[in-house]
């Protein structure tokens, strides 16, 4: 006998094992995320993806599903408080999409247009970041980085490097690079890895590939990131990922 | 250099384990942690420099760019400020001609700020190179600037500058309960390890930390794990601000948590133990491992504890300067020698812990109940305390009293009993549970210590009439934006959204949609945050927000709205530039002059 749980009023079949955010996914059930990725260890940080389980909030991308759990996901109540969360991703840095090369293929500002955010809504911190530009290929633009860590995993777990990390605490979290000088250039790091085009944002950014897919025909320039999401086998489509990538997800 | 860190890699057997306590050394050592000893750190070690720069950025105490010789930290606490706290740095920072958080520039002293360091019952505190210094005043303070300017090395220091007392003012059931070393070993060999276990759980023995999980349940599912290898941790990571009664547990009653530990191994099946240390506490720490070698000389720790095929030891290790580490999972992780940064759950550290075994994280004083307990059975413990929270609990009270100190009480205890005992008038509240707890006002004083009513850890600050609630709240709200460990959104930034409003309000520049703003990020915090430091945050805010609303409000201008700047300060530059200072190069900030 199969095992169930219902979000949003669905029964929705899962396996022993499971997240939450896995038996959605499986069951075509949008819920937003940014640190989540199919394929990676889920981190739980960025916490868009918390959910009321039988009245409890809990992250979704790292909470077992159980048999008989009452899931909710779509609430107004949730979306607005993403929203704000989201909210908060985008004052803790500096995300100006107008002037970003991601925009149309940024997950922070699909999720953004997803949740009907408006405006920024808190005061902005204005951090003072810098931009690592040293490197041939890839480009590091630390004003956008949310600390999702997914280029840190994607280093450790598909490229089997350590070129990423998080370090610091609180509000002065940075990302950093694993090199003597601590540029990316001095890194191990090419522009096949998975960990240069795993990116949500446009924090990293590959070199001399801007605007080759016009503003308009980008990813979610016609499409919500909820629609989008189950275009393809994984939670993310494959146009996002290099053709390396891409091809062993869909083996997957 | 290469020499120094060959030889303390060696010491910690090359282990990532002991990341950690190595860069403490090299910390001590060299004042920072050189770009050299990552290097070489990192090549011993065989792990990614990345990660030695991430843990010395995590906590307080290490740091990558160089600390005087002499790095000398002020205690931040609100009960330090109640005693002079903000004077004292002036005066000192004049003394030592060097500015808080600067670096003097002979590279002799450094000054800076420090989160509680658990001496509140006689402050002002501070450290000096990690050792605490109590009671500091201007004397205290002039011959401190002297010993630095004579570069007189620590250990030819007056001891005085170093003296600490236990103040135990009202010793209860544990305190009063002295045992013989090896007894509660002793006994519970004889009762039986179950039959101990069930006396444990007699007692309903609920942990001290403030969570209030019951120790015998948490005992038994480890010992359940069908993975054998197991630890047991003891937390005596004590940060919240306040709470100091680990610091006199661990000085003279050290044998006994000790013991504890060593019975719950038993129960357990554990071979390890760690006494996880907070940093602040240095000063206790070869005393402690003087302590574990007695009871390696007596045969109560070691390969055959007390001659039985029962092999149990105890290892330290100290923090370094965050709070977070409080957090058991947190805990785990700084025992791995990596960042503080509190773990998803489940699963829970009782089925994977330390390097994913199954692991008991206990506070101080429930491995010293337990030893008591093993000793004098369940229901000598039970018959204290009300239904539901047996036994007693130990509190550190601080603020405006005239016995600051430990005092033990039977959970139920009234808190205008405990305000009595303490030597307190013309009280305005309390603190109970330190930051993360609840702010009552005089009103509740009949309000009972208790997990069913006021659950505390054990920090009880008293304020008096003359203390204003939003500078406290201010000083505890700081006190979480700078010890949330970033890791996830809601409390990273969430935190730092609290503080930026909270100043803006008591700076005078709130409007009037300004203490809703408040609410809401408070609400976001608490409900969305990933552990109990961002669940707790905003409590401070809430508790104060639900008692004295009009405290709030009387802060507000009596406009709709004001910029998130000052309009004027920013045309400076155009200013400037403009050469122009008349009338209309000025801006009012917008809406001022009306209703």
């Amino acid at each position: 006998m199969t095992k169930t749980l219902i979000i949003d009023g669905q029964t929705i079949p899962f396996e022993e094992g499971q997240t939450i955010m896995e038996a959605a996914t499986v069951a075509g059930v949008y819920i937003p995320h940014l640190c989540h990725h199919e394929g990676f260890t889920p981190h739980g940080s960025c916490k868009l993806c918390t959910v009321k389980v039988n009245g409890r909030a809990c992250t979704s991308c790292t909470f077992p599903a159980a048999e008989g759990q009452e899931v909710v996901n779509n609430s107004k109540a949730l979306n607005d408080d993403r929203r704000k969360i989201t909210q908060m991703l985008f004052v803790e840095g500096n995300h100006l999409c107008p002037g970003c090369e991601k925009s149309g293929n940024c997950t922070l500002q699909a999720v953004g247009y997803h949740l009907n955010m408006l405006d920024n809504h808190f005061p902005h911190f204005y951090a003072k970041r810098a931009v690592d530009s040293s490197h041939p290929d890839v480009m590091i633009d630390h004003n956008r980085c949310i600390f999702c860590t997914l280029c840190a995993r994607a280093s450790q777990e598909k490229d089997g490097k350590d070129v990423f990390a998080i370090s610091g605490r609180g509000i002065t979290k940075q990302l950093i690079v694993n090199s003597p000088s601590g540029l990316l250039k001095d890194s191990e790091l090419d522009v096949t890895d998975a960990a240069a085009h795993i990116c949500p944002t446009g924090a990293i950014l590959i070199k001399r590939t801007g605007y080759q897919i016009p503003i308009g025909e980008r990813l979610y320039d016609h499409h919500t990131i909820d629609e989008i999401s189950f275009a393809v086998s994984g939670s993310r489509p494959s146009t996002a990922l290099p053709p390396s990538v891409a091809v062993e997800s869909e083996k997957d | 250099m290469k020499e120094f860190i060959f030889d303390l890699a060696t010491i910690y057997g090359n282990q990532p384990t002991h990341l950690l306590q190595i860069l403490r050394a090299v910390q001590s050592r060299f004042h920072h942690v050189p770009e050299k000893a990552i290097e070489d750190i990192a090549a011993l070690l065989h792990i990614p420099r990345t990660r030695i720069i991430a843990v010395a950025e995590f906590y307080s105490f290490l740091h990558l760019s160089p600390r005087g010789r002499y790095e000398l930290l002020i205690s931040d606490s609100i009960t330090d400020h109640m005693l002079g706290k903000i004077e004292l740095m002036v005066y000192l920072s004049n003394k030592l001609r060097v500015a808080p958080g600067q670096l003097r520039q002979d590279g002799l002293v450094s000054l800076n700020n420090t989160s509680c360091t658990g001496l509140c019952d006689q402050g002002p505190a501070g450290l000096v190179n990690g050792y605490a210094l109590t009671k500091l005043d201007h004397t205290k303070a002039g011959i401190i600037a002297d010993l630095i300017n004579q570069t007189t090395p620590l250990p030819e220091w007056p001891s005085e500058l170093f003296s600490v007392t236990d103040n135990i003012y009202k010793p209860g059931l544990l305190l009063n309960c002295c045992l013989d070393k090896g007894a509660a070993l002793t006994s519970m060999f004889k009762r039986g390890v179950s039959e101990t276990l069930t006396e444990i759980d007699r007692s309903g023995l609920r942990g001290r930390g403030g969570a209030g999980f019951k120790t015998a349940l948490k005992w038994r599912f480890c010992s359940e794990e069908t993975e054998q290898e197991r630890y047991v941790v003891c937390n005596a990571d004590e940060g919240e601000p306040g709470t100091f009664k680990d610091r006199v547990l661990l000085n003279s009653y050290a044998h006994e948590v000790f013991e504890g530990m060593t019975v719950c191994a038993a129960i357990t099946g554990s071979t390890q133990g760690f006494l996880y240390l907070r940093g602040e506490y240095l000063f206790l720490y070869d005393k402690l491992q003087k302590i574990l070698d007695e009871r390696r000389q007596a045969g109560l720790l070691g390969a055959t504890v007390l001659g039985r095929n029962f092999n149990f030891d105890i290892e330290i290790h100290l923090g370094a300067g965050a709070y977070i580490c409080g957090e058991e999972s947190a805990l785990i992780e700084s025992l791995e020698g990596k960042p503080g940064i509190p773990r998803n759950r489940p699963p829970y550290p009782v089925t994977q812990g330390y390097l994913g075994k199954p692991t008991v994280v206990n506070n101080v004083e429930t491995f010293l109940a337990a030893a008591a307990i093993a000793v004098n059975g369940g229901n000598w413990f039970a018959s204290a305390g009300t239904e539901k929270s047996k036994g007693t609990k130990i509190l550190s009270i601080s603020g405006d009293c005239d016995r600051p100190g430990i005092y033990e009480y039977p959970f139920g205890t009234t808190i205008q009993d405990i305000l009595n005992d303490c030597g307190t008038s013309g009280v305005l509240g309390v603190q109970v549970g330190g930051p993360s707890g609840v702010f009552i006002s005089n009103k509740e004083f009949n309000r009972k210590l208790a997990f069913e009513d006021l659950a505390t850890g054990g920090s009880f600050i008293v304020f008096n009439n003359t203390r204003n609630i939003l500078d406290i709240v201010q000083n505890f709200t700081r006190f979480f934006a700078h010890e949330s460990c970033g890791f996830c959104t809601p409390c990273r930034v969430g935190t730092s959204l609290l503080r930026n409003q909270l100043d803006k309000i008591t700076g005078g520049h709130g409007s009037a949609g300004d203490v809703v703003a408040l609410e809401e990020i408070c609400q976001l915090v608490k409900t969305y945050s990933h552990c109990g430091l961002g669940q707790t945050a905003a409590n401070p805010i809430l508790s104060t927000l639900e008692r004295y609303p009009e405290l709030y409000q009387s802060q507000l201008k009596k406009i709709s709205y004001e910029p998130g700047f000052d309009l004027d300060a920013a045309l400076e530059t155009a200013r400037r530039m403009a050469n122009r200072n008349d009338k209309a190069a000025h801006l009012a900030q917008i809406g001022e002059d009306h209703d």
